[in-house]
Formats: C-alpha cells, structure tokens, sequence
C-alpha cells in the first residue's frame, strides 16, 4: 500500500516535472473507456480479456506475437526458431538488443535474455519455483487450460540468447499457444529483486516488460495509465500516453465517447450501433468473432442419440430469427463449429435448411412421437450468445410447430458450466466458445473430442472418425495438410449433428473519427501499438 | 448517557456477530462455486479444482471456516479477494473514501432541500405549492436510478455540455491520493481547474443518489410538522404574539426533527443501496460497484468482508443518530 502510494507520487511529480500539465497541448493521450476493472496484472494468474488488455497487450510481449489484425503469428522476442524433425523440440533465437521497460519503480541493468525466458514459463509450471505459489490461491488457469504442464518435458537455456523447449508429443498448436497472453516474457531481474525485498505480490500490481506501454499507475476500478516505451523494440509509438478510464456501463461507455472523453470503446449495446454508425463524429469497425454459439445435444441420451433426430430439430429452429431478435442482425447463423475468420473453415458445407415440414415428418419416420425436452439457457450474456433465454424462447415457439414440447431451465452461471457437463444431462444445453489462439484445434478437439466428453463436450459426442482427424491434426505441422483434415472433420461434424450451430457474433468497436492504426484483433483483444489520434 | 452509550455498544457487538454469520452462510448457500468459476468455460480438471479449494481453505467445514474468519477478523484481517489475490481491507479503503465523498454531497443536497421543501409544503397545507412539492417528491421517489442517471446524462453532459459524464475528475489531471476524498485532495495538488473538474463530476452523482432521499424527507418533514402545528403548545405560542418565524422555527421544528432524523438515519442504508447503481452509472470508483462486481465473480472473501464493513457502519450511523436523539430530546435519554 505505502509502495502504491509512493510510487504515485513519485509518477505525479515526474509527470508533472515532466511537463504533461504544462505542455498538456503536446502530450497526446490516447483515451480508451474499458468494460470492466483487470483482475490484476500478471496475465498468467487470469482468464479475462479485459485483464490481459491492461497487461499482456500493453506492457508485454511474448515469443512469437500475433499479427495485429489476424491470427497469423510472427516472431515476437524470439527472432526466429526452429523444429527438429521429430517435431518435438522447439529452439528459439531470442532478438538481440531488447530493453525491459525504465520505470520509476524499477531500472532494469540488463537486456532480455534466456534466463527471462525460463523464468516465465517455469513460475507456471514447477511447483518448487518460488513464485509458483505466490499469491494466495494461484491458478495458472491457460497454462494448465493449454495442456502445458503435461506438454512440456524441459526448457533448457542452449545459450544467453538460445532457449529449447522440448515437448512430451507432437503437438502442431504449440506455436499459437506461446503467442497467447499467459505465455508473456516477465523480467526475471525484477522479480529478483521484488522477492528480495519481501514484496513478489507487487508482480501482479506494478508489471514491468519489454512491451509498447510502461505501466504507470492504477487507480482501483477508476483509471489505469500507461505511457509509450521510449525503448520498445519495434518503435516508438505516436501517442504519449494511454490511459484506460473503466466504465462498466455499455450505455455511458457510448455517452462518453460522443462526449470526445474517449476515443474508443468496446461492446456497444447492439441497440446503439446504428446510431453509431451515423454519428459524423465516431466510426465504427466490425468483424466476425472468433466465437461460436451453439445448441449442444447430449448424444448419449435417447432420442437425441439418433443423428435424424439431431437433424430434424436443426431443421425446426430458425437460426436467422435468432440472429434478429437476440442480436439485432450483429451476428450470423452459424453453420461449422469453427467461425469463418479461422483458417480452414470449410465454406463449402451446407447447413440443415430451416424446414419445419420436414423437420416434422423426419422426426415421425425416426419413429419419435409428443418428444418432450429441456432446453438449458446460460443465465449469463457473452459475447457469442447475448440473451440465451430470449434465443431459448424462440426456439421453444419454432419446436412448437413441429410438436416437440420445450421447457426452459437454467441455472446459476458456475452451477450452469458444471451440471451442462454431466454425461446424463437432461435435454440440449445452450452455450458457446471464444478462441483462444485462433488454432481450430482450440475449437474442434476441445469441444467436439473424445476425451472431452463430460468436460468441455457437452454433446458427450465421441465419434472416431472425427476423433481420428482431429488428433492427427494436431501433430501434423504442415499446414496445408491440417487444413485439409480439420475441413473433411467439419464433413464429419455436419453430417453427424451433435451441435446446431446458432451463431457467430459481430465484434463491433466504435472509435472517434480521428483514431487511426487500430486494428481490430479477430481475437477479440483491445491493443494499441501503432494508434494514433488526428483530431 | 455513558450507560445508554454501553448499552448500545453491547447490541452493536451482537449484531455484528449475528451480521458475520449471516454474510458467512448466507453467501455459501448461493449455489455456483467460486473455484469453477475462476476458469469460465473452460473445464478444470478435478485434481486442480480440489488443489485450488484447499489453498483457498474451502475443503475445511464450514464451521471451521467461519472461525478461522472470525479469528482473522478480530487480527484485522477480513481476507484476501480470490480474483484480485488483494487483502479486502486495503481494497474496501481504497475505494470507501469515493463512497463517502458522494454519499455525503448526496445525504446534504437531500437534506438542505427537503426540509425547507417539507416545511413550506407544511406551512402552506392544501395550497398548489404543497401539492407540487408532494408531487414532485411522489415522482422522484419513484424513479429508477439507473434510467433517471442515463436521462441526466443525455440532457446535462452530452446535449448542454454543462458537467461532465462520468468518473471522479478529468483524466488529465493525475495527483496521489492523500485523502481519498477528490474535492479536499484536488485542492492539496495545488492544480489550477483540479478542484472545479472535482465538482463538476460530483453534480450528477449527487443529483441522481440524492433524489430518493431527498423526497423521503421532504415527504417526511411535511407530515411530522404537520402534526406539530396542530399541537396545542404550538398555538399558545401563536396566541402568545410570537413570530410566526420564531414558532416555526423554533418551536415546531426542532419536535417534528425528531422522526426526521430517524428518516435520515434510515436514508445511509437507503443511500449505500442506490449507490450500487449510481456508482455503476457514473464510473464512481466506490464500494457500490465493487460489491456487485465480487457478487458476479462469487469472491465470498469480498463480498463476506464488505457486508460486514458496510453493516458496521450502518451500526455506528445509527448509534450517531440515537446519540443524536438524546440531543434533540432529552427525554429519551432515560
């Protein structure tokens, strides 16, 4: 607490020594209303976007980076790498010449090096590190999400600017996972001395990094203020300052930016993004998601074990009318498991047509008369699936018509995730996904997998030949031939029906008019390397 | 008046235990589980999910937990927040002040506007000043926070660009936290438009949070002088010659404060209730908006921690107005 404070006054004095009040006019400060307070500032510790917004995106990098815009990567700190031929042993070049951030907590007498590298990834993963435990109730939650701990057999220093992962399996996604958020390179010289002077809690309060913005001050669930690294690797970047003012309410989130007191914001209520759009004084930019929504059968259970059952349900809903009523056109039906902006989707399938008569006599011939069934509702909004009563409800009025009686249940968010996972749930349960790495294998065998089932598989769907294609995906490197499996999966998938597949949201963001340089990530993060302001 | 002190203490002290368990159990009985929810979507696998609840001391029975709490209560210790991994007490401090500061410009726009409100609906009973004071107050108690804070919005900052939208002062002026409190530490900066820009924050905030209050008391000011009036004491003061002033002012009001106080009393509860919602709608970094946040995220160290902060002082605004009481009216001393 005392650190805090005087951290903070020594930043004001600095800034204002500095000159940012006196030549205000000068300094360009980049304004961007945030949706929710971080959970802290270690990106290793968290799950939200939000959180790694605040940290990954501003004061980190990692190994390899994602390509602003896509979810291509690219060589982040490491400057290249390369795979032995049995695919199990990656060896990166660390870039030469990269400054850890100059703060006025912390100066750093050294450049990045393989130490930093290990040190990263080993306070995730080894229980002796000291810093494994080191604040109360530590859940590395991507690291152990990813695999990572059963992944990984060593990481072993070559040289100061060499550093080898060697790997239990082949395992094809590992390039896209070390460019996620969790994977962030963290200066092992700093937490040396944060643990020597008896304060490791201040890792997650004050992060120190090798990314485009140095951390300057957090004001809990008010402000948070950055600064453009002078020393960043790639460049300098055109604004001064970047500062996040946290404004939870969708609402006056848009009111604030049509005031001029931010210049751009995420999540819009898709009841304001048409008055957005004709607003001479914002812009707004939209893309498809990384996400899907889906209505997940539970396969095991009669009748939802018949595939023709599946599919005649598929038919009776009207996706398009979902689409509508709970998006308000800001989404499209979805027809694959994985979103068009992701690398081997297949557009070349076709979706079960919305066909209520046939959908009724498709059910009579599969011999299935007055089918009484649940339909789980999320009692949360998330970005794929807005209001899942309300997408509930007219699928209920749409199975109406074809004489299957549907009620709607739902749960508490937590007590929802861990009942819609057992393999005797009642009913098809509503939920959805948002990538992480923008790999399909993200998708595709972390929900449709047979070691998924009673997990992550809420259609308790294991089917072999789809199981087989994923798997062998997952270890082939070259990415052609991934793409080739990954699309005769999504055959597999769409011929077998163990999901309708309800949506992939729009991601919108609204910005003044004069922002320039942002690129909306498909990912669905908020970056701002490269932003600039003109009005 | 030590005794009536002592004996109010005492109950205070019983409260608070009682307030303890309630927050303790009450918050266990919620269904969903704080560890599952640390990872959303994505499933923990079992091993991890029971290596995070022992760390967490949720393996322990509950009675268990509930005295390793209470023990860490009586140290000063009121836990450390599952998500942020921060102590709660730093957090509650950091954010109190925010509270404070709004609670208190609101508690004062209401109270230096309902009393004279009530007292001259009360004065000119029946007349079409009473009837539009009553109305109006009719009308502000019963609007929604939330939709009364958006409308203001739209009126006052973005179409008259008179104040503001939200947040506690304009982002280009950054000085440390001395206080807490935004109007006393924008004056100690020493910056030129730093305490203005506090102001012009606060008016929307305190309009907003100080509505509801403001027509309770007015309501209840008008029908406690009310009653006073028609006291018979009240016109032997008038048939005395006094100034009709001076038995306004004095004689019948400082009686018919004695309910309204109780109102005022009653208003910090009301008061820390709407400041959910209007801390919510104006970016107001303050406790409000904290406790819904730990709500949503199931953080039962923070939630438990702040009901039982909140209740204590809700506990000590209550003995101040009972003490209070024994000011306006000795009698109920003994």
């Amino acid at each position: 607490m005392k650190t805090y404070k005087k951290l903070i006054a020594a930043t004001a004095l600095a800034m204002l020594t500095g000159g940012l009040m006196a030549g205000g006019a000068a300094a360009k400060t980049f304004v961007y209303c945030s949706e929710a307070s971080p959970e802290g500032f270690d990106p290793g510790l968290y799950t939200g976007g939000n959180t790694y917004d605040a940290s990954a995106h501003t004061v980190y990098n990692r190994l390899l980076e994602f390509k602003a815009g896509t979810t291509e990567t690219q060589p982040g700190l490491a400057e290249s790498w390369t795979i032995s031929d049995d695919g199990l042993q990656y060896t990166f070049k660390i870039r030469p010449g990269v400054k850890f951030q100059t703060t006025e907590f912390f100066t750093p007498t050294r450049e990045l090096n393989a130490d930093d590298v290990i040190f990263s990834y080993e306070r995730q993963w080894k229980e002796d590190s000291p810093w494994n435990k080191y604040v109360t109730g530590t859940s590395w939650e991507y690291f152990a999400g990813m695999g990572f701990p059963e992944l990984l057999q060593s990481i072993e220093k070559v040289d100061d600017m060499t550093v080898k992962f060697t790997l239990k399996r082949k395992e094809a996604p590992f390039l896209a996972n070390v460019a996620m958020p969790f994977a962030s390179i963290m200066s092992k010289e700093y937490a040396d001395k944060l643990q020597a002077e008896g304060k490791m809690n201040q890792l997650n309060q004050m992060p120190l990094g090798t990314g485009p913005f140095s951390f300057v001050a957090y004001q809990q669930d008010a402000v948070i203020r950055f600064k453009a690294n002078p020393d960043y690797w790639n460049g300098k970047q055109k604004i001064d300052d970047l500062v996040f003012a946290i404004t939870t309410d969708a609402s006056v989130r848009y009111q604030k930016l049509k005031a001029g007191e931010c210049h751009l914001m995420p999540y819009p209520n898709p009841s304001d993004v048409a008055a957005m759009k004709a607003d001479p004084e914002l812009k707004v930019m939209e893309q498809e998601g990384l996400n899907v929504a889906y209505l997940a059968y539970n396969t095991l259970i009669a009748p939802f074990d018949k595939v023709e059952v599946r599919h005649a349900l598929n038919m009776a809903i009207n996706k398009k009318a979902i689409v509508d009523g709970v998006f308000q056109g800001l989404a499209t039906p979805a027809k694959n498991p994985i979103p068009p902006t992701m690398w081997s989707y297949n557009d070349a399938i076709e979706d079960d047509k919305y066909d209520p008569e046939a959908a009724k006599k498709m059910l009579a011939d599969a011999g299935v008369k007055d089918l009484s069934m649940k339909i789980w509702a999320m009692p949360v909004s998330r970005p794929y699936m807005l209001n899942a009563r309300r997408a509930a409800e007219l699928m209920q009025s749409d199975l109406a018509k074809i004489g299957v009686k549907a009620e709607i249940v739902s749960y508490e968010w937590a007590e929802y995730l861990n009942k819609s996972k057992a393999k005797d749930r009642d009913g098809a349960a509503i939920l959805g996904w948002t990538g992480d790495n923008g790999d399909p294998d993200n998708f595709l065998d972390t929900l449709l997998g047979c070691e998924a089932v009673g997990g992550n598989n809420r259609a308790q769907w294991c089917n072999k030949e789809f199981d087989a294609l994923v798997k062998k995906a997952k270890v082939t490197t070259d990415v052609a031939e991934r793409t080739k499996l990954y699309e005769e999966a999504q055959v597999v998938f769409k011929k077998e029906a163990p999901w309708n597949t309800l949506d992939h949201s729009l991601s919108i963001v609204p910005m003044r008019k004069g922002v320039e340089g942002f690129h909306q990530s498909p990912l669905g993060d908020f970056a701002f390397d490269g932003v600039d302001i003109t009005e | 008046m030590f005794r009536f002190i002592m004996g109010r203490v005492a109950v205070m002290a019983l409260t608070f235990v009682g307030v303890s368990i309630i927050a303790f159990s009450f918050i266990r009985m919620l269904p969903g589980d704080p560890v599952a929810l640390l990872s959303g979507e994505r499933v923990m696998s079992p091993e991890r999910h029971a290596a995070i609840s022992r760390d967490l001391g949720f393996d322990q029975p509950i009675i268990v937990q509930y005295f390793d709490y209470l023990r860490g209560i009586l140290h000063g210790d009121f836990g450390t927040s599952i998500v942020t991994k921060q102590p709660v007490v730093e957090q509650f401090f950091n954010l109190f002040p925010a509270t404070l500061e709004l609670s208190i410009c609101a508690i004062l726009f209401a109270v230096l506007l309902g009393i004279p409100a009530g007292v001259f609906a009360a004065i000119k009973r029946g007349s079409f000043l009473d009837q539009s004071i009553m109305g109006t107050a009719l009308i502000g108690f019963s609007m929604p926070i939330f939709w009364w804070g958006l409308l203001l919005i739209m009126l006052v900052s973005n179409t008259l660009h008179w104040t503001p939208v939200s947040g506690r002062i304009s982002l280009m002026f950054f000085f440390p936290p001395v206080t807490g409190f935004m109007l006393i530490d924008s004056l100690i900066s020493g910056q030129s438009g730093a305490f203005k820009s506090a102001v012009s924050h606060l008016i929307l905030p305190t309009i907003v949070l100080g509505t509801i209050p403001l027509a309770v008391i007015a309501r209840q000011t008008r029908s406690a002088m009310l009653e006073v009036l028609s006291e018979d004491y009240v016109r032997t003061a008038r048939a005395k010659g006094l100034a009709p002033l001076r038995v306004i002012g004095i004689h019948a009001l400082r009686n018919a404060m004695i309910p309204v106080v109780t109102t005022i009393g009653l208003q910090v509860g009301v008061m820390l209730a709407g400041a959910i919602l209007t801390e919510t709608i104006f970016s107001w970094p303050g406790i409000g908006k904290w406790l819904v946040d730990s709500v949503s995220r199931r953080d039962y160290a923070v939630i438990q921690g702040a009901l039982l902060i909140i209740a204590a002082t809700i506990m000590l605004v209550n003995l101040a107005v009972d003490l209070l009481y024994g000011l306006i009216n000795p009698r109920i001393r003994h």
